[in-house]
């Protein structure tokens, strides 16, 4: 039974995939959110450029700020994007 | 009292810091960012991630609220476009003491600064944008607080 997650893009990120947010599957063998990122590298072509460096990526899970070995468990929303510059 | 609000349209800088002030304590302090004028700058687009935004400024309000004195904090951070010279962000702080007001005020805008999901777009004269690329002094600032 493969596992689904919403993911949403901001600022070049999204400007770069062409896309704001998609829901994508994934087989329950990938625990972690850089295990996530590298299986969409090697399934779609589209993802292989923009993710190639994870140091120039930040990542929010349910909207809290976590590193690229954190689980992604049960949570329903990934957000990827560059390090913020607000203020 | 903690005020936060993430908004398009402007703001009324001595509005908020006289309604901040009005509990009474000793001193307000506050930082007002503008969009600063570059070249051939001519706006900033302002891009946020608005499932989160408001719930990591309130983490950032209540940490300095947790470590300092305080009457009353308020943030205020808008998103759009924004042209040279308009208003981006006010933060405000209110206490008995200077000190407390000061410091607590610089904490909120070196947080801000690397750990609310905002970004900013550059667009230019010419019609070219470009996103603008987090600084190194920047996170810098927010690590040399202890909280």
């Amino acid at each position: 039974m493969p596992h689904q997650i919403n993911i949403v893009y901001f600022a070049w990120v999204k400007e770069r995939l062409g896309r704001d947010q998609e829901t994508v599957a994934f087989p329950e063998t990938i625990k972690t959110v850089e295990e996530l990122v590298e299986h969409l590298r090697n399934i779609d072509v589209s993802y292989f450029d923009v993710f190639s460096d994870l140091k120039k990526l930040r990542f929010a899970l349910d909207h809290d700020f976590v590193g690229t070995d954190h689980l992604l468990a049960s949570a329903k929303e990934l957000a990827i994007f560059p390090p913020v510059t607000g203020g | 009292m903690i005020k936060i609000a993430v908004i398009t349209g402007d703001f009324d800088a001595g509005a908020e810091i006289k309604y901040l002030s009005a509990d009474g304590g000793g001193a307000v302090n506050s930082f007002l960012g503008q969009v600063r004028g570059e070249g051939d700058l001519e706006a900033l687009e302002l891009e946020h991630y608005p499932a989160m935004t408001e719930g990591a400024l309130r983490k950032i309000a209540d940490k300095a609220a947790a470590k300092w004195d305080l009457r009353g904090i308020t943030i205020i951070h808008r998103v759009g476009r924004l042209k040279v010279g308009e208003q981006i962000v006010l933060a405000a702080t209110c206490s008995d003491h200077r000190q407390a007001a000061i410091e607590s005020c610089a904490y909120i805008m070196d947080q801000l600064k690397t750990v609310a999901p905002f970004w900013k777009k550059e667009i230019w004269r010419d019609g070219s944008e470009s996103w603008i690329e987090a600084r190194q002094s920047d996170r810098d600032a927010a690590e040399r607080w202890d909280c």
